[in-house]
């Protein structure tokens, strides 16, 4: 590899924009972790809006707050905004951001592709979100079960947008998922083998596996709602003999592996905060890496427990009793880990740790609600009541909002620069997590005197009013939480405490270059010999019984050149692990960074300008949806082409 | 592993030595397996459910009208095309070798000449695809004539879905090659370019081997 020796001249033509155009063009895997973190905080205040306009219409018996049509539309876009437009995208947020950082990478395998997948999401929450403002937003419900809703039942557009939204967030699922799973196989620092990855990059790992296999699933049972609606098909017509359990398969053959795909992230971000504050490395490492692969195979093998209530008859109902009782043993192990790393630890309880260890306990709570209804005698007592509303609650709000939560006041020093307020996350934390308790914790009760789920209101004297009456004022209570977050996550930014490179004194490698990093992240790829390479550094007591080798240097080594800086100097791309915290601009190191770009933005707009077609169709105005069509067509092909003819980085 | 050794810039160092897109395309035609098996099933299970004619195998008498359908699928014509679509396969690695020995000696002969053509390869997969697209096309029409379409019952719904979405694949296929030809033609494709050949005949093969799945669970088994 003598070629590479030569010195690559680095030229400026594609010059930094700066503004808002920095942000549409941007193809920075920090910045888009950024677009990603904003956006879904934005959706996370409107699917709040939704839960707390529900709980307002469901404090008291009888109550005239909204119609029934309209809470339909609330429960329906409450669920599809925080699986889809929240928490997804919140993690989202931490790949972009985390995962080339902590596997000494300086972007992504696909960086281009990556803020395509942005746009994507952006433009799919938003289509997915605007009807709700003209009274039309999907009202099927977040499982959109069919016969209800085909064209018989539910012949408005309504439903149109959620298939249709559903499908444009698909794409940037999908494309995301190819990007992040491509980066971990190939782009890992010289001895970052598998079993050194930080753990939050491990559990990442598997959910872009559970995406790439689960998400197809829902794409072709959306593709036969679609055609059922759209080009009047069968697939979902019981009077044409189509089996009217078809969707509830596809769904949950997809439905289950997502609630992994939500929540491994928050369980790998908690991995890294807690051995942080604990001053321990993860207790179990390879058992915790292990499990999670495990939960993600077992994660497909579980889906029909959803189902037992319609009748598949005692065998399949023991076996899916079965598998799902077996998942909660990698799931419990993992609890263990965690216990068990902090167990002895010298720990420090800042509001990350605190967020943390609610998520432990928390999760606990949902993990035990969810197997007694593994079980389905005792599921068909459980099932479509409240105490199923407040099982999956406790598991994706007590376990992954907490360990986005914790995962936010942790990272956000190494994001910014700066930390967020202690004493304000504090306050945040606590009323959080009363609010959430006092909301979650009587829907077990409700949900075990018959409440059922989705009913827009109920009569007095079933024994109900008091626990609705406090999930009300627990979901009250929430927002002026989520308000001092909100506030000290921006104020923060510009006032917070300047935090310096590795304030929390963490292990891993995006520790050990400068906050906020620079666009190339790393001057020199570091070659680790650990799984804690920046405690070998500054904590080698802490490093006593973690395995040691110089596995993969030699190779590295061979293959890796060197690049030339502005003065000329042949520095070498990769060099032993170390500490940077020196901030040159990547012209000045010679590194060679992509092209801002427009292009992603303008395929993905392309892809919307195709989906919003085909309500236009439906609403009978055929020549205008064909005019759509083809302009989006045109769009996406021509802004494509563009995109695949021009090259991401200037000739050197 | 020759040609990705060359393309690995200083900056383009990757863990397994493999091009980014080489394992990209990979997990593309892993996640497309899933999409395919479900579609696959959807028609399995959705077979003999159908409460009206026509049906695959057997012939059907609409008994409000009298009239009487024959069985739908023609095995020997799609024989036929299932043959073409197998052969481009073929073609593909050819045109996929062209471009890898590009610049290495050419072998004597016309022979020689001939496998070393990455032009003719890429166009006889093109054309293979395109004829097996007209096969498709066809049959589609005549179906629609024999009185099927994708509105008339479950299995006129899951085969049309079925069939075309495998022949929306082969479209892409064939503008992603042709794409491949037009550059080939205007500056010639070098052993650099080999990577996107070589992910554009791995999704090739894939659409190949699905037809194969199809062909024998619709088609051939009864
Ligand atoms: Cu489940």
């Amino acid at each position: 590899m003598a070629t590479v020796a030569a010195s690559p001249t680095y030229t400026t033509a594609g010059a930094r924009r700066t503004g808002i155009m920095d942000w549409l063009t941007t193809v920075d895997h920090k910045k888009i972790g950024t677009l990603y973190l904003h956006t879904a905080l934005f959706f996370f205040v409107v699917g709040g809006v939704e839960a707390i306009i529900m709980r307002w219409q469901l404090m008291r018996p009888n109550s005239t707050a909204v119609s029934a049509e309209v809470f339909n539309q609330l429960f329906t876009m409450h669920g599809t905004t925080m699986v889809f437009l929240v928490i997804m995208p919140l993690s989202a947020a931490f790949f972009n951001f985390l995962i080339p950082l902590q596997i000494g990478a300086r972007d992504v395998a696909f960086p281009r592709l990556n803020a395509f997948s942005y746009w994507v999401y952006l433009f799919g929450g938003l289509f997915i979100t605007i009807p709700i403002l003209f009274n039309a937003a999907p009202d099927g419900g977040w499982f959109a079960y069919t016969p209800l809703t085909g064209k018989a039942y539910s012949p408005g557009q309504n439903m149109n947008f959620w298939v249709l939204g559903i499908q444009i967030l698909g794409i940037s699922s999908l494309a995301a998922a190819f990007n992040f799973a491509t980066t971990i196989i190939n782009m890992r620092a010289p001895g970052m083998n598998l079993m050194r990855m930080p753990m939050f990059t491990w559990m990442s790992f598997v959910v872009q596996w559970l995406i790439i296999l689960a998400f197809p699933v829902i794409t072709i049972a959306l593709f036969f709602m679609q055609f059922d609606r759209f080009f009047g098909t069968n697939f979902y017509v019981s009077a044409a003999g189509a089996d009217p359990l078809l969707w509830q398969h596809l769904f949950w053959i997809f439905g289950h592996p997502e609630v992994y795909i939500l929540i491994l992230p928050a369980f790998g971000l908690v991995s890294e905060v807690l051995p942080t504050y604990s001053r321990k490395p993860l207790f179990g490492y390879p058992v915790v890496a292990y499990s999670g692969i495990l939960i993600g195979f077992l994660g497909f093998g579980v889906w029909a427990h959803h189902m037992f209530s319609v009748g598949m008859g005692p065998i399949a109902d023991t076996v899916f009793g079965v598998t799902t009782m077996l998942i909660a043993i990698p799931t419990g192990v993992k609890i263990f880990n965690w216990i068990f790393t902090m167990w002895g630890g010298a720990i420090r309880f800042t509001t990350a740790m605190k967020f943390a260890i609610a998520l432990i306990a928390m999760f606990t709570i949902g993990g035990i609600s969810g197997i007694s209804h593994a079980s389905p005698p005792s599921d068909l007592q459980q099932t479509d009541t409240y105490y199923i509303v407040a099982h999956f609650h406790y598991v994706l709000y007590g376990g992954a909002i907490m360990g986005i939560f914790a995962g936010i006041y942790h990272y956000f020093p190494k994001w910014y620069g700066r930390k967020m307020d202690e004493r304000l996350g504090s306050i945040h934390f606590w009323l959080n997590f009363i609010a959430f308790n006092l909301t979650f914790f009587p829907m077990h009760y409700a949900g075990m005197l018959g409440m059922p789920r989705r009913i827009y209101t109920y009569d007095a004297g079933q024994g109900w009013e008091t626990f609705n009456f406090l999930s009300s004022w627990g979901a009250f209570l929430m927002a002026p939480a989520f308000l001092i977050f909100i506030w000290n996550f921006f104020r923060s930014k510009t006032r917070g405490e300047v935090a310096g490179d590795n304030p929390w004194d963490a292990a891993t490698l995006e520790w050990s270059i400068p906050s906020p990093p620079p666009e190339y992240n790393f001057a020199q790829i570091p070659m680790v010999t650990s799984r804690y390479p920046l405690w070998d550094l500054t904590h080698p007591e802490r490093m006593k019984d973690i395995p040691h080798s110089m596995d993969g240097w030699d190779e590295a080594k061979l293959r890796t050149g060197e690049h030339v800086t502005a003065t000329g100097v042949h520095e070498p791309d990769v060099a032993p692990m170390h500490i940077e915290s020196e901030r040159k601009s990547a012209k000045e190191l010679g590194i060679p960074m992509p092209n801002p770009t427009i292009k992603p933005l303008w395929v993905a707009a392309g892809i919307l300008v195709l989906f919003s077609s085909l309500p236009v169709m439906y609403a009978g105005k055929t020549l205008a949806a064909f005019a759509m069509m083809a302009v989006g067509a045109v769009m996406f092909v021509g802004f494509l082409y563009a995109w695949l003819t021009t090259p991401m980085e200037d000739a050197h | 592993m020759a040609h990705a050794e060359t393309q690995t810039a200083s900056h383009h160092f990757t863990t397994t030595g493999l091009d980014n897109r080489k394992v990209a395309i990979w997990m593309f035609i892993g996640s497309e397996c899933m999409l395919f098996a479900s579609l696959i099933s959807t028609y399995l299970i959705y077979k003999g459910k159908s409460v009206v004619g026509p049906f695959p195998h057997e012939a059907w008498t609409n008994p409000a009208t009298g009239q009487a359908f024959p069985p739908i699928l023609d095995i020997p014509v799609t024989s036929v095309s299932t043959f073409v679509l197998l052969m481009s396969s073929l073609a593909m690695v050819l045109a996929l070798a062209a471009v890898e020995n590009r610049g290495k000696p050419v072998p004597p002969g016309l022979s020689g000449k001939i496998l070393s053509s990455s032009k003719l390869w890429l166009f006889m997969t093109c054309l293979m695809g395109a004829t097996f697209l007209g096969f498709q096309a066809y049959e589609f029409t005549s179906f629609v004539h024999e009185g099927l379409t994708i509105r008339t019952n479950l299995f006129g719904s899951s085969f049309f879905t079925l069939t075309g979405f495998h022949g929306a694949h082969v479209t892409a296929g064939v503008i992603w090659l042709g794409t491949l030809l037009a550059i080939d033609m205007k500056r010639g494709l070098q052993p650099k370019d080999a990577v996107w050949v070589d992910i554009a005949a791995l999704y090739w093969h894939f659409v190949d081997v699905v037809w194969i799945a199809i062909f024998t669970l619709v088609y051939l088994i009864q």
